[in-house]
């Protein structure tokens, strides 16, 4: 039962993200691309998705625990500093060069398109890199 | 390559992945950002791997399941070379990482609550993202 809770979010999001169109990443730099025949359409992925999600939100303190888990793991912090803004920077930079964020790039490699395949590889590669890092201890916070 | 404008398909499609977020959220008490579900895979504690394998287990059969109910779903209009696509992908490996967050975790998922970290870690990615393809299609390749 708990599992399929997790499960059934994973297909579900995969399902909006192909509906939504960020599945297709010309889509997405057409989304980034200001200065050229610019597609608006993923601002309204961002208002859909905030939009369900701020009621969520909303339920979260009338709920003693999780429907099918022991308790709420939620982010506590709420400062700004300079990992948080580089590493945004860094992510930023890649959407805009293969317009894929990390959950349609996931997405796809179940579709197992080319471009998902590569993309995908190095994608899991960055995040053990970035382990690698912490492990190094040169990361902070 | 101009794309069609879809604010409705769009619209749905987003209030399906808040449906998502809303569900792993209520349902397992977790915050549905891909970059940390999978990020947290790296450095595995006994008591959370299942979930998470669980949840990329049911992003990757829709996506198989998807593609055979139509395959154009998953197709770029824009042509990447293999080297620009691993380029990106350590970048956004590492970057999300790093910055603790991406499209879903920080930008659906912070935002909804006002989280201010989230709200400057999206207003940053978006930048960088306008930012670098202003630099490759209107200088980069009309230079070319």
């Amino acid at each position: 039962m708990k599992l399929v809770v997790a499960f059934t979010a994973g297909a579900l999001f995969s399902l909006g993200l192909a509906v939504s169109g960020m599945t297709r990443p010309g889509k997405v730099l057409a989304f980034l691309d200001l200065a050229g025949a610019w597609d608006p359409s993923l601002a309204f992925v961002m208002i859909g998705a905030i939009g369900v999600q701020f009621w969520a939100w909303r339920l979260v303190p009338s709920l003693p625990r999780p429907w099918a888990a022991e308790r709420f793991h939620l982010p506590a912090r709420n400062d700004l500093d300079a990992r948080l803004l580089t590493g945004a920077t860094l992510f930023g930079i890649g959407w805009g060069l293969g317009g894929y964020c990390p959950g349609p790039a996931i997405a796809s490699l179940g579709a197992a398109t080319a471009d998902s395949v590569v993309f995908g590889t190095f994608l899991l590669a960055g995040m053990g890199l970035w382990r690698l890092v912490e492990a190094l201890g040169w990361a902070r916070a | 390559m101009a794309e069609a404008f879809t604010p409705l398909a769009s619209t749905a499609g987003g209030m399906l992945i808040g449906a998502a977020s809303a569900l792993l959220l209520l349902g397992k008490g977790r915050v549905a950002g891909i970059s940390g579900i999978v990020g947290g895979l790296f450095r595995p504690t006994s008591d959370d791997v299942a979930w998470r394998v669980t949840f990329v287990a049911g992003l990757l059969t829709s996506g198989l399941l998807l593609a055979q109910v139509d395959g154009a779903l998953f197709v770029s209009s824009v042509e990447r070379s293999p080297t620009t696509l691993a380029v990106a992908g350590l970048l956004v490996g590492f970057g999300t990482r790093m910055g603790q967050g991406c499209t879903s975790g920080h930008g659906v998922c912070g935002i909804s609550r006002f989280s201010a970290r989230s709200l400057a870690a999206t207003l940053t990615f978006m930048a960088a993202g306008f930012v670098t393809v202003f630099i490759t299609r209107h200088i980069l390749e009309a230079a070319a």
